[in-house]
């Protein structure tokens, strides 16, 4: 397929967002029953903030994916069937929930219901029920892919995995440079879960490598033009200046340059960043967990470009000329 | 249930893009607008085209064979590009199984492109919707037009009768007998989409000549030299 850069941003974007976010209410879970030590309603305002500001710029890169934005809102109509339409539901149901958690914070509301003050669980509910949405996004956004069966290598559970999995490493990484302005020691609780994250998206997203290396495909040029002959070869595609399914389905690079791109992700999502965050960790160093987070983003673009790009698409037997 | 299709004679397909050209003039001039064409006169000519003619090559010289191959929206039965659209947009007429893009809902989010195997729909670059073929349901049952020209255009155009159009549920239609008699197949079955459109392939008319009819074993001349023997009566055959 054609690597669209506003989906590249969009999903590495709210992935980031919403690990953020997960990683913000482990911690604030952790220190409910005691396991980490209490922090202000700042440091989980803010956060949530960053978090909604990530989730609004990957809605802001997928406008950019649409022909026509403004009927945008009719996508959300056909959830019963569509991946798609579920998660254009799931996104603002994310953002208003993390929304809420933020403000909820900053103004360190407890609302009353039927005379009963919740204190800081309100927040805890919330960020629970936004944690699950957070989730069900996630299973969204992979499914979109998962779920079309001619793309054999996304339709595949590895792809959801690796969203989830991709999207809770740069969402930990993220809040463990965060909590070095705010909460210092928190620093290695969300760096130790980052480099666990990173380390099992490793083992996965290498799992699916391997598993598109070996796939074969199902629909052949004979069963295409049902023709049964070992040597068939297109002559003539039917146009000469090249048409949408010359454009949309390929990437138009060579196979070097898929694999240059293929060691690039591979080294600045996996070891690099490891190796920084844990530097950062091990001698206090602010701009090494900043620059960590940094790397393995631009690492993230490196791996939804070859994402899509390594998908082949059955609809290109017909276009072999090109 | 009526599932309007078609069904393509590869055998008498001889590649003109007559039904390109017919399908492409009817569906610029439509109500939808026009169909998007950049550079038409320019190097690298593009634009949507809801048929497009293939040309393939079978064999390997000299043993080879031409194959002109139309290609358009298959009408599947199982529609893989339309339970995916977020909006709605695409959908499946249940009165004539004909596959459609509602292109005022459509958002060009493209996604049904990724789920249809065959590269059936192409984006309106400037309408900015997709666009695909509609079997030209502005003909169908238009009452203005006179019955035998309802029907889509590219049937209409082509020189050689190579498109045939009509109801594939209907075990006696036109089509449904050339898809039976004539060996008719689907694209890519192997997905379970089902298309209505059909194929029917190359069929080769050969002279099967055995080896007894070269040597002419029931020669009628040798008959007739048999016969001398047969009688003894005298004939008007007789010479002496």
């Amino acid at each position: 397929m054609h690597p669209a850069f506003s989906v590249i941003f969009l999903t590495t974007l709210i992935g980031a967002g919403q690990g953020l976010f997960l990683a913000l209410f482990t911690s604030e879970s952790y220190s409910a029953v005691g396991l980490l030590p209490k922090q202000s309603h700042t440091f989980y305002a803010i956060g949530g903030f960053l978090a909604l500001l990530l989730l609004i710029a990957g809605l802001i890169a997928s406008v950019f994916h649409l022909g026509r934005p403004e009927r945008a809102w009719r996508a959300a109509s056909q959830w019963r069937t569509s991946w798609l339409s579920r998660e254009v539901i799931a996104l603002p149901t994310v953002m208003g929930l993390v929304f809420l958690y933020a403000t909820i914070h900053l103004f360190e509301w407890n609302p009353m219901f039927l005379g009963y003050g919740f204190g800081d669980k309100i927040t805890l509910v919330l960020g629970g029920t936004a944690a699950t949405a957070i989730f069900i996004l996630f299973l969204c956004t992979g499914m979109i892919y998962a779920a079309i069966r001619f793309l054999k290598e996304w339709s595949n559970p590895l792809t959801i995995i690796n969203f989830i999995l991709f999207g809770g490493a740069s969402g930990f990484m993220l809040a463990s440079a965060y909590s070095s302005f705010y909460a210092p020691e928190l620093v290695n609780f969300f760096g130790g879960w980052a480099i666990i994250l990173t380390l099992s998206v490793w083992v996965t997203r290498s799992a699916s490598l391997i598993r598109n290396a070996r796939l074969k495909p199902t629909s052949t040029i004979q069963t295409a033009i049902g023709v049964r002959h070992t040597k068939i070869q297109q002559k003539a595609m039917g146009m000469m200046g090249g048409s949408f399914n010359t454009r949309e389905y390929f990437h138009g690079k060579t196979a070097l340059f898929l694999k240059s791109i293929k060691w690039i992700f591979i080294v600045l999502s996996f070891p690099l960043p490891i190796l920084i965050l844990w530097a950062g960790m091990q001698f206090d160093q602010q701009p090494l967990l900043i620059s960590a987070f940094v790397i393995q983003y631009v690492g993230l673009l490196f791996e939804r470009w070859l994402f899509f790009a390594q998908a082949n698409h059955p609809q290109n037997i017909y276009y072999q000329t090109v | 249930m009526t599932q309007l299709a078609l069904v393509i004679d590869l055998n008498v397909c001889v590649g003109c893009h007559a039904c390109v050209t017919s399908c492409k003039e009817w569906n610029t001039s439509g109500e939808p607008g026009p169909l998007v064409d950049e550079n038409p006169y320019g190097k690298d000519p593009t634009g949507t085209f809801f048929n497009r003619v293939q040309t393939y090559e079978i064999g390997e010289f000299p043993n080879t064979e031409t194959l002109h191959f139309p290609k358009s929206c298959l009408h599947c039965e199982e529609p893989p590009c339309v339970p995916v659209c977020p909006t709605g947009a695409s959908y499946k007429r249940e009165e004539d199984g004909i596959v459609l893009v509602d292109y005022d809902k459509c958002i060009g989010c493209k996604y049904c492109t990724w789920a249809c195997p065959y590269g059936a729909r192409e984006i309106d670059e400037k309408q900015k919707v997709m666009k695909k073929c509609t079997l030209c349901v502005d003909r169908l049952y238009d009452e203005a037009l006179p019955e035998s020209e309802r029907k889509p255009s590219c049937v209409l155009a082509c020189p050689t009768s190579a498109r045939l159009y009509g109801d594939v549920h209907d075990p006696d239609s036109e089509v449904s007998n050339a898809i039976r008699e004539e060996g008719g197949y689907q694209l890519m079955p192997e997905w379970g989409t089902k298309p209505s459109n059909h194929y029917l392939p190359r069929r080769k008319t050969r002279m099967h000549i055995h080896e007894d009819e070269l040597v002419r074993a029931d020669n009628p001349l040798k008959q007739e030299d048999i016969r001398h023997e047969t009688s003894k009566d005298v004939t008007l055959d007789d010479w002496f």
